[in-house]
């Protein structure tokens, strides 16, 4: 048995490899991991113009403005994650790898994070500052913002796995992920709004966290499984 | 005992029964090369033997052990090329390598070079692969074969865009690789450039 050959790399330094080529390649095209920030920023800034500009008035919907936009943003930047690799092969190469197969795929989706989830962390002041946060409140909400993203990033990953094999998946998509999602929506705008309202948000972001360690930890192996039996098409 | 053995592949796709109790052994040092019609289930069987579909009945096992119920040991030795070239096309051919056998080998770029070297491809060629023809890329995913250096090839029409030369080279890889007592399934319509007593044909209906 030469199964374990001399020259092999270990399932670490295959993740750590993986995350390099995804990220040279979402260096090499901008414009793909550039339109979900960009829709982020033009949702949260369409609320000022279409609702009251009372700074009060929309200190009030500004919770409710962030999450469902960056929600939104997550599920279109959902579609760059796993179909290109889908369509061209190079999943099927990570399923046969003899690695395993939802560690390389969390690889992935850490790199997504940092391309699509990042983005709107670091914008999050200047949309919050916007929509009448006080200066107070912004690290909080960048706080909830990130945890937030990687939970969606992560749930995420599970609709864009399952949806691989379907040429239209971007509806289905939508409708698997949303419900998923709905708790890290409630509690990120909750920690949102109490920071907003410059009170404590510590219950809130620890169950945010709770969820965003749960997704990393089941996201992935559900990734897998769904990409194998998209893999079966 | 054979290598790769398949006994009683049963497999449907839908409502076709495109498997009908196949069985069949690969050797080492042989080329098991499957032929058929278009529509015969060439790729089926052969992602069927990669583990990527799942087999209604029957077993496939290698080195004696079944495949599905120790997939990682039997992919370490597997080097697999279906439809998709897995190559990336906004990386050259170079980075393409390194990211994707580089995935599972440690070579260094010398190796590259050697590898691109011996399928044709000119290893000084920076383009991006969606710059390159389809042959060309074929290379290039030929190359990474290679590069994995496993015991068993399964192949899906590994010559589809190539040109006359081009066959001729895969025949030559393909021969190294079974005199160094490598085992290799290929689905393809072209005849290959072996010796006759390395290869066993199975026609599928």
């Amino acid at each position: 048995m030469n199964s374990a050959s001399p020259k092999s790399v270990s399932a670490h330094r295959a993740g750590w490899l993986l995350a390099q080529r995804d990220l040279r390649l979402g260096l090499r095209r901008p414009g793909e991991w550039l339109q979900p920030l960009v829709f982020f920023v033009v949702v949260t800034t369409l609320f000022p113009l279409a609702t009251d500009p009372q700074m009060s008035r929309l200190r009030d919907i500004a919770p409710g403005a962030l999450w469902v936009a960056a929600l939104l943003s997550s599920l279109l930047a959902l579609e760059l994650l796993f179909r290109e690799d889908g369509q061209d092969g190079s999943l099927e190469q990570l399923a046969v790898s003899g690695l395993p197969l939802s560690w390389l795929l969390l690889a992935k989706t850490a790199v997504h994070w940092l391309l699509t989830g990042l983005p709107l962390v670091l914008v999050a002041p200047l949309v919050a500052t916007a929509l009448g946060a006080p200066l107070a409140a912004i690290p909080s909400v960048m706080g909830s913002l990130l945890l937030g993203s990687i939970a969606l990033s992560l749930i995420g990953a599970v609709g864009a796995a399952l949806t691989l094999g379907l040429r239209r998946g971007g509806v289905l998509l939508a409708l698997l992920v949303l419900p998923l999602a709905v708790p890290v929506l409630i509690f990120g705008a909750r920690a949102t709004a109490l920071a907003i309202a410059l009170e404590p948000i510590a219950a809130p972001m620890d169950l945010l966290g709770a969820i965003a360690v749960l997704a990393a930890t089941l996201a992935p192996l559900a990734a897998a499984a769904a990409v194998r039996i998209s893999l079966e098409e | 005992m054979n290598l790769l053995a398949a006994n009683d592949l049963n497999l449907w796709r839908g409502e076709l029964h495109v498997l009908r109790g196949l069985s069949f052994g690969v050797d080492s040092g042989r080329c098991l090369q499957i032929t058929g019609i278009n529509g015969s289930g060439k790729s089926t069987l052969l992602r069927a033997l990669a583990g990527l579909l799942p087999l209604e009945s029957g077993t496939i096992s290698w080195r004696g052990h079944d495949t599905r119920r120790d997939p990682h040991a039997f992919h370490g030795e597997l080097a697999w090329l279906g439809h998709g070239t897995g190559l990336k096309g906004d990386l050259s051919a170079h980075e393409n390598l390194r990211y994707s056998a580089g995935l599972r080998r440690d070579f260094g770029t010398a190796d590259i070079d050697a590898v691109l070297a011996s399928v044709g491809f000119p290893h000084s060629d920076g383009r991006l692969a969606r710059q390159m023809s389809a042959g060309q890329q074929r290379r290039v995913a030929l190359a990474r074969v290679l590069l994995l250096d496993c015991a068993l090839w399964l192949l899906d029409e590994p010559t589809s865009n190539l040109d006359a030369q081009g066959q001729h080279m895969f025949g030559q890889i393909l021969s190294t690789h079974l005199e160094l007592g490598g085992a290799a399934v290929v689905a393809t319509h072209w005849p290959l450039a072996l010796a006759p007593t390395r290869i066993e044909a199975l026609e599928l209906q």
